[in-house]
């Protein structure tokens, strides 16, 4: 790195920095406890309680991002998306690492399955306690990273149309959900109470592959190289160690 | 309470520690990694205001939050695409 080139800025601005963000932090802290100190209500609490019968999951916090303004998942959906297209627009990816050691690749060969199993645990209980969605993406999305690091090249994900059909999988099935509470005559993702646990799992299985490819792409940081340059896929690879040990 | 005071105190020190090494280091790396302290900064009072004195929390911040912490690792990745795109040489 060139952390020793780096130009130093000039010490009295320096200083005038430090002493204004100190002001500022002062400032900040004061607002916000005279602020908790007179805070009327309970934001949104009771609304959320009450509502969460007809939510069709238990979890309040699943029931806010899937039902309650799921529009707003979806359009965070769409920005990871709009993320990743940029990241591939900006060129390939670079070869990535080298094979990894046996050590690593027996760690990997643990830690993986542990990573999908525990991801499919989270997206399940998400509905009834802490989980969901997103924590079973990053989870998964985490597989991929140990996967490149141990000299994948691509991350375990499959092939670049594979990946775009995977990226906006969560998205399309989402959209899709809402077209069709439309066309029903209802709002734009108003689910039916009986069908809405059931919907709001179909909608998070696909949300969740779709985190995990967007995020594992994004730490590819590239377009994904060409199929006849990569070597064996990582899980393969990964299993004969496992039935080693 | 004191957990809620505890978290949204941590919160402006990150922000701020966040702000200082914004304005004052010139290395990209450098900047995104304080732009990313100042929104755990941002996570930690979203948090903080979630918590009302005892009642159930409530479940908008922990949502905003939830999506907020994988948006930003998303941002964080295409930042780091753009400096390596300015560059030029692409080997890290």
């Amino acid at each position: 790195m060139r952390n020793s080139l780096e130009p130093k800025p000039q010490r009295s601005a320096a200083l005038l920095v430090v002493v204004l963000l100190i002001l500022l932090a002062g400032l900040l802290q004061w607002v916000y406890f005279t602020h908790a100190a007179t805070a009327p209500g309970a934001g949104l609490t009771a609304l959320a309680q009450a509502e969460l019968p007809r939510s069709g999951v238990t979890n309040p916090v699943t029931a806010v991002l899937l039902n309650y303004r799921a529009l707003d998942t979806l359009l965070e959906l769409s920005v990871l998306l709009t993320a990743m297209l940029g990241i591939w627009s900006l060129g390939p990816a670079t070869p990535g690492y080298q094979q990894a050691g046996a050590v690593f690749a027996g760690l990997a060969a643990w830690v993986v399955p542990l990573l999908i199993l525990s991801g499919g645990y989270l997206l399940w209980i998400g509905a009834k306690a802490p989980g969901g969605a997103f924590q079973a993406g990053a989870l998964l999305a985490a597989a991929g990273v140990i996967q490149r690091l141990g000299g994948d090249p691509r991350a375990s994900l499959p092939n670049e149309s594979a990946q775009r059909w995977l990226a906006i999988a969560g998205i399309g099935i989402f959209a899709l959900v809402g077209l069709a509470t439309l066309v029903a005559g209802r709002g734009f993702l108003d689910y039916p109470l009986a069908w809405a646990g059931w919907l709001i799992l179909l909608i998070e299985t696909f949300a969740t592959l779709t985190i995990a490819t967007l995020l594992t792409a994004a730490y590819v940081g590239g377009q994904p190289p060409p199929s006849q340059t990569t070597a064996t896929p990582g899980m393969h690879r990964m299993q004969a160690p496992d039935r080693k040990a | 309470m004191d957990a809620e005071l505890l978290y949204a105190s941590a919160g402006f020190i990150l922000f701020v520690l966040g702000i200082w090494s914004l304005l004052l280091h010139r290395l990209l790396i450098r900047k995104l990694i304080a732009l990313n302290i100042m929104g755990s900064g941002v996570f930690h009072l979203l948090i903080a205001t979630a918590e009302h004195h005892g009642e159930p929390a409530d479940p908008v911040p922990h949502a905003l939050v939830l999506t907020g912490i994988v948006v930003a690792v998303s941002a964080t990745a295409l930042a780091l695409s753009f400096g390596r795109a300015l560059r030029g040489d692409g080997d890290d």
